[in-house]
């Protein structure tokens, strides 16, 4: 029997704002345990909560880039749950009226056709806290500077047949709240985090298997290996005659399997109800509106853009909108007068190697574009060669150095001094008579060794086009 | 609504609490208390009114994205029944 795979997704993702949700603590990673906290988001009694504009601005952005409707009359409820981590005993959440519904999402696949999948719901809700397990003392310490930082879960529709797809999706999921700015969505700090849903059926069904939920994935290898996995394991229970039980399952990248959690941590019985401490949202007509005149060009629509305007490879075209800060920079380097394809080479070559060298994001770099473009300027009017640009770029690049004052400063301006070249290359000619014989003798690799010698006589600093046809005019007038 | 003395178990182990028999029976009646009032209220006609999610007509309540300082960690922690000096302290709930 052929079987086939359905996987649908909720994914956590942080949202990029300076405060939490509830309270104006800072969002910063790190910091000592509790230092980044205030009453509201440790829970005393008393303490209310006060929505950031900025969660709604971003959660509305996300659902409008997601294709979902915006619930214009929204609210938030209250998930009880007794769990150390949420000091509240409750989570503020949003089960009746999520912020956004009924998306769809549309992405290429790596085999090169692409999937549409729907977006069940969006909703806001608060992080939790950190738990660290002291095991001589058998006690749990409770860290809640993450405690009421901001997420939106996006939950799909179960619409995946495959660990390819789900990653798929994921990247697009990413790279479109990454253009947003709602979020730095990274995996291995936690600010985008993903459950899988997952179940079996015989192909052709219609039917939805028993489902099993996968925590703990936060890697696009772990999720296409868990994905596996877990089919597997669920199609040989079905084929032994067993059946798969509903439960949460964590994934144990270091064994490459899924373990149930304990049971008592399945108890799902949230009693949600209203949240009283907050007064309703109501999101006007021209609001949204408003945040929708906002919407960036997101990276797929510029890649397309890139081949079509600039003439960019598709490779290249994926190369500048791998990260929008990028993307940005080739713009604003195009917009200041630079050659759309020589700009995204040097882009693609020597900012991104110093990136990497430096352990740099794009989102972070000193290298303004305006010095960029003065350095192809330079190139393209000849006054530095390639490889002197690349040593100015080089030694420029971390601090923003001025390119023009480098130039002057180390003497690396090219020689275009017609007279001083015409010289130089009288010199060389009259210094090499055996190279000149030669060369009329058909051995064309011997105007090589005469560029050479010139370039040599010139400390490098020659113009090669300027040297290349003085040398061919003066080999003429012999 | 009869609240049973199986009912007030499932609710414990939800709310993580542990309770003697005598206890169990004590709230028992106290949550049938509770609840009948919700009865009672359940006997007002509300044909034609609009659900209300809050009882205040405010809406949105929000405030800018605007870091301030946080709380002083020595103040949180001293409310607590069980701390040590940087965190609060629990009894062990991690696997």
């Amino acid at each position: 029997m052929t079987w086939e795979t359905v996987i649908g997704l909720e994914t956590h993702v942080e949202l990029a704002t300076a405060t939490k949700i509830f309270c104006s603590c800072t969002t910063q990673f790190g910091g000592a345990p509790n230092t980044h906290c205030c009453p509201v988001c440790t829970g005393m009694p008393g303490a209310l909560p006060v929505l950031n504009e900025k969660v709604l601005e971003y959660a509305v952005k996300a659902s409008l880039a997601l294709g979902c409707t915006v619930t214009q009359n929204c609210r938030f409820d209250r998930k009880n749950y007794f769990y150390p981590d949420l000091p509240k005993a409750y989570q503020i959440s949003q089960l009746y009226l999520p912020i956004g519904r009924d998306g769809k999402v549309s992405f290429p696949l790596p085999d090169g056709g692409r999937k549409t999948i729907g977006i069940h719901e969006l909703h806001m809700e608060e992080d939790a806290g950190k738990l660290v397990h002291d095991p001589w003392q058998d006690q749990t310490q409770c860290d809640y500077n993450r405690c009421g930082v901001p997420l939106i879960e996006i939950v799909t529709e179960p619409d995946f047949r495959s660990g390819e797809e789900v990653v798929a999706y994921l990247e697009k999921l990413r790279e479109t709240l990454q253009y947003l700015g709602v979020s730095d969505c990274k995996m291995q700090e936690g600010s985008l985090r993903c459950d899988v849903n997952l179940s079996v059926r015989p192909a052709g069904s219609d039917e939805l298997g028993t489902r099993t939920e996968m925590k703990n994935l936060n890697s696009f290898k772990a999720i296409t290996r868990a994905v596996q996995y877990e089919a597997q394991r669920q199609i040989e229970r079905i084929q032994e005659g067993k059946r798969v039980v509903q439960e949460t399952r964590r994934w144990d990248e270091n064994k490459d399997a899924t373990y149930p959690m304990r049971s008592k941590e399945n108890a799902q019985d949230y009693r949600y109800f209203p949240e009283p401490d907050l007064p309703p949202i109501q999101i006007g007509d021209d609001d949204l509106a408003r945040l929708r005149a906002q919407m960036p060009e997101m990276a797929e629509a510029k890649r397309e853009r890139y081949q079509a305007q600039y003439g960019l490879s598709a490779y290249d075209a994926g190369m500048m909108t791998s990260e929008k800060a990028l993307a940005d920079y080739f713009e604003e380097c195009v917009a200041l007068g630079a050659e759309p394809k020589t700009a995204c080479n040097w882009i693609m070559t020597q900012v991104l190697r110093k990136l990497k060298e430096l352990g740099q994001e794009p989102g972070r770099m000193a290298f303004t574009p305006d010095r960029l473009c003065r350095l192809l300027a330079l190139v393209e009017e000849g006054s530095l060669n390639r490889n002197t640009a690349v040593a100015v770029l080089d030694a420029v690049f971390e601090d923003n150095g001025d390119v023009d004052e480098y130039v002057r400063a180390h003497g690396l301006s090219q020689v275009r001094d017609t007279g001083l070249i015409e010289a130089v290359v009288a010199q060389v000619l009259a210094d090499n008579p055996q190279s000149v014989a030669d060369l009329r003798g058909g051995k064309e690799k011997a105007f090589g060794f005469l560029v050479g010698q010139c370039m040599k006589a010139l400390k490098g600093q020659g113009e090669p086009k300027l040297v290349n046809e003085t040398l061919r005019r003066k080999l003429e007038e012999l | 609504m009869k609240i049973t003395e199986e009912l007030v178990d499932y609710i414990s182990i939800l709310s993580r609490l542990k309770l003697e028999p005598e206890e169990r029976a004590a709230m028992a009646g106290e949550l049938e208390k509770i609840v009948s009032y919700m009865d009672t209220l359940a006997q007002v006609d509300t044909q034609g009114v609009e659900p209300m999610s809050h009882v205040l007509s405010a809406v949105n309540v929000t405030r800018p994205d605007t870091v301030e300082p946080s709380f002083d960690r020595e103040a949180l922690l001293r409310g607590a029944p069980a701390r040590d000096s940087e965190t609060f302290l629990v009894p062990k709930a991690v696997e």
